[in-house]
């Protein structure tokens, strides 16, 4: 990217929600598309996947948006994720098809399904080095919903629990956390959070595995 | 001539009509007379529907009573790029129930983007007593239970493609259900499937089907059987390998170099995933009379790609990565002149730096020394105005032309400025182009000189271009032969679509995702045209729980016959002559 781009983005006024200039240099890091996510008091179309991302990554009014001050910025789900040798993606974007990206390198994107969310969301298994990043990221693609920790700890925001589980390749539904996260990773074949009642019937998590799972 | 067309016996016409093949020739013979529109629609054997929710089964097997071959498609094309929510349709099971009791003899299936059952293929499987031909093109929703079915029941099967189709496959044995008698494959596509299908029993079908001339496997094949099963079927015609990854071994490179030799009519070559660059010279010998080369899966470098293709003088159709790399073009261009046909997929579509060296050049060369180039996608990382001027002015020939620059909104990097020149000029220069897909920085300009000059376009893609409305309005407007319109995150609002709400009805469809175009304009549309299904898909519940004027997430637009659908999850609604009332 020019850097003339850079410094124009700040000048060029928003002719309201149009102008995408202004969230140009924040492209190397757009979010997913979060629609549940009500940014700016209102859901324009527009806006979504761009200006989301602005108030998303930035804490600070974008004086230099390098990759260096994102690295550096708080807390946020893509910091949290691999170091940026790969973007974090728009929703389709650029026009590849899932099974071209999985048959690449770093590549394993398994559906995502949340109890009361209408759409099923994508994730690349790849992209994470632990669950708690990978809980990280589902929070903020499906924000309205509080996701159990899979190691109990939880953060009630709306007061909707979800507990993360995934279909394994023998087609068993299992909890997050089991098993070692390269071990997942390879077994995952859907990930779904489901409602805290639901998840009764599930095998219970076998303290003696905690430590193994991170990483 | 009236009394001519009185006096010649019907089998006579039916006769003349079984030469004309076309569905548009088809059309217009129905379209003579009366006596024309009943003859020939008793002998209309092949039907294609663009969209399955342009026509409901009962209205088609009406018309035409005596089909022996459908095609359907279902989801729209950004289904492809998960712009479509999961559950929005596209469910084949009530065709395939209603041709069940219709057409007994219906011999061929080919579904592209449809939601397809193990329930369906089981009906189809019991149903046609003399199947041929199964085509699923990128379907899902179906596993291996149901091709055991078609494989067990389906005595005269001649072809199954599940051709980028997305199937559960807890086993592999389902290809165990095609019984000893069963000789009549023709053509077999296995190559999505995730996991190991059983071997023996791959070999032995390969083996006792002489009339084989279409195998593409899938990964989990090993290159070590791939010589047996190649010398079971040395008359292939079109081969995907699966994994061409092996310790080098000179016994193993002898086995498979052998077995290649020995099939003298392979002219197409696929798959080829984590191949081990040692083994490529086993396919050498058969280079020189390939006409189509997949290697979009093989992470080979552009030296091994030189090598390769520089002895591919034959070649009509190349599918690669980029690592083939501006180098890897020019050799393409130098020793290729055949060439129709070139896909170039990024290796690393999401990384922030470029990890080859493939710019705008590598098309430029191509174009300059493939003349017959009319076929393009090309991803890369950068362009100028200048070399789609050039490309432009090399292919005036170009058919479909597809550009993806990864970064969105990216400018001519020498000047600048927008490339709304450099698809002008390709718009000016090939008269003939059907389909174009546009990326990088472009403003309304573009979208004016497409509505002026793109006059056989046929399908347009945007994304993140345009400024305005105007934009919209040049391609509603200006594009006659316009059938299918699909834009993502552009600013284009309610002004274009309303002041062309008749053009919608000569389309196929127009997808809108990300756009501006308000829920108002949508109800305001779905009273002014009941031929159309204007669906608004939105996760954020029913769009009357927001303003009048909040846009709509995404929008889907077809023309049809049928009226609304009545499989539409939660999050999709229809405007209707009655959303007014339902929504006030």
């Amino acid at each position: 990217m020019s850097p003339e781009i850079g410094t124009h983005q700040l000048e060029s006024d928003t002719a309201g929600d149009m102008n995408f200039k202004e969230t140009e240099l924040t492209l190397a890091l757009p979010g997913e598309s979060r629609t549940l996510k009500e940014m700016n008091g209102g859901t324009i179309g527009t806006k979504r996947g761009f200006l989301e991302t602005v108030d998303l990554n930035l804490g600070s009014p974008r004086a230099d948006c390098s990759d260096k001050d994102r690295n550096e910025s708080e807390n946020d789900v893509l910091t949290a994720a691999k170091p940026p040798a790969a973007k974090a993606q728009v929703v389709g974007w650029p026009p590849v098809r899932d099974y071209r990206k999985n048959a690449m390198k770093s590549c394993k994107y398994v559906k995502v399904a949340v109890d009361g969310a209408p759409y099923l969301r994508k994730v690349n298994l790849e992209m994470y080095n632990s669950y708690e990043q990978l809980l990280s990221a589902l929070e903020d693609m499906f924000s309205c919903f509080t996701i159990r920790n899979y190691l109990n700890e939880r953060k009630m925001v709306n007061g909707v629990e979800n507990v993360p589980t995934y279909e394994d390749k023998d087609g068993d539904w299992m909890m997050l956390g089991d098993v070692p996260w390269k071990m997942f990773v390879e077994s995952c074949k859907r990930l779904r959070l489901m409602k805290s009642s639901e998840a009764n019937g599930l095998a219970p998590r076998t303290p003696s595995k905690c430590s193994s799972t991170s990483g | 001539m009236l009394r001519m067309a009185r006096s010649l016996p019907e089998e006579v016409l039916e006769h003349v009509f079984s030469f004309i093949h076309s569905d548009k020739d088809r059309n217009a013979i129905s379209m003579v007379c009366k006596s024309w529109y009943e003859i020939e629609r008793w002998c209309r054997r092949r039907i294609f529907v663009g969209n399955c929710y342009a026509v409901n089964p009962s209205m088609v097997i009406r018309r035409f009573p005596e089909v022996r071959s459908v095609e359907l498609k279902g989801k729209p094309h950004f289904a492809d790029f998960n712009l479509v929510p999961d559950g929005w349709g596209g469910y084949v099971y009530p065709w395939i129930a209603a041709m069940a009791n219709a057409y007994p003899w219906l011999e061929e299936i080919s579904l592209k983007r449809m939601v397809v059952t193990d329930e369906t293929l089981e009906l189809i499987a019991k149903s046609f007593k003399n199947f041929k031909v199964l085509v699923l093109s990128s379907c899902e929703g179906f596993s291996t239970d149901g091709l055991a079915a078609i494989a067990a029941n389906c005595r005269n099967l001649r072809q199954l493609d599940l051709r980028e189709s997305e199937v559960d496959d807890p086993s592999g044995h389902w290809l165990s259900h095609f019984p000893d008698s069963f000789t009549s494959l023709v053509s077999l596509n296995i190559s999505c499937l995730g996991s190991e299908v059983n071997f023996s029993a791959l070999e032995h079908l390969v083996g006792r089907c002489p009339n084989l001339r279409t195998l593409r496997l899938n990964r989990a094949v090993p290159l070590d059987r791939l010589a047996n099963i190649l010398r079971r079927a040395p008359q292939l015609v079109e081969l995907g390998a699966g994994t061409y990854s092996a310790e080098l071994r000179p016994d193993v490179f002898s086995s498979i170099a052998g077995a290649f030799s020995g099939c003298k009519e392979l002219k197409s070559l696929s798959g080829f995933w984590d191949v081990v660059p040692g083994y490529l010279p086993a396919i050498y010998p058969i280079c020189s009379s390939l006409t189509s080369l997949n290697l979009s899966y093989a992470t080979i470098q552009s030296p091994d790609l030189v090598k390769l293709v520089s002895q591919c003088q034959s070649l009509q159709r190349l599918w690669v990565l980029d690592y083939i790399e501006d180098i890897g073009l020019e050799a393409l261009a130098a020793f290729c002149k055949d060439l129709q046909e070139l896909r170039v997929f990024p290796s690393e579509p999401f990384a922030l730096e470029p990890n080859v060296s493939l710019t705008e050049q590598g098309l430029v060369s191509v174009s300059e020394g493939c003349l017959k180039l009319h076929s393009v996608l090309y991803f890369c990382r950068q362009m100028t105005n200048d070399a789609l001027v050039t490309i432009a002015r090399n292919c005036p020939k170009m058919t479909r032309f597809r550009l993806c620059i990864i970064e969105p909104r990216t400018s001519d990097y020498i000047t600048l400025q927008p490339l709304d020149d450099g698809f002008g000029a390709i718009v000016e220069h090939c008269k003939d182009l059907r389909r174009l897909s546009l990326s990088g920085l472009l403003t309304d300009r573009v979208f004016e000189y497409i509505g002026t000059h793109a006059k056989k376009l046929e399908m347009l893609s945007v994304a993140f271009a345009g400024d305005s409305d105007l934009g919209l309005h040049h391609v509603l407007y200006g594009c006659e032969n316009l059938r299918k319109l699909e834009i993502r995150d552009c600013p284009f609002g309610d002004k274009a679509l309303l002041a062309n709400a008749a053009k919608l009805e000569t389309m196929r469809s127009l997808w809108m995702s990300s756009c501006s175009v308000s829920f108002g304009a949508c109800k305001l549309l779905g009273q002014k045209m009941p031929r159309l299904n204007i669906e608004v898909i939105d996760e954020r519940g029913p769009p009357d729980s927001r303003p009048e004027s909040c846009p709509v997430e995404k929008l889907y637009i077809y023309r049809t016959l049928a009226g609304p659908r009545f499989d539409m999850p939660g999050f999709v609604w229809t405007m209707d002559e009655d959303s007014a009332l339902r929504f006030s």
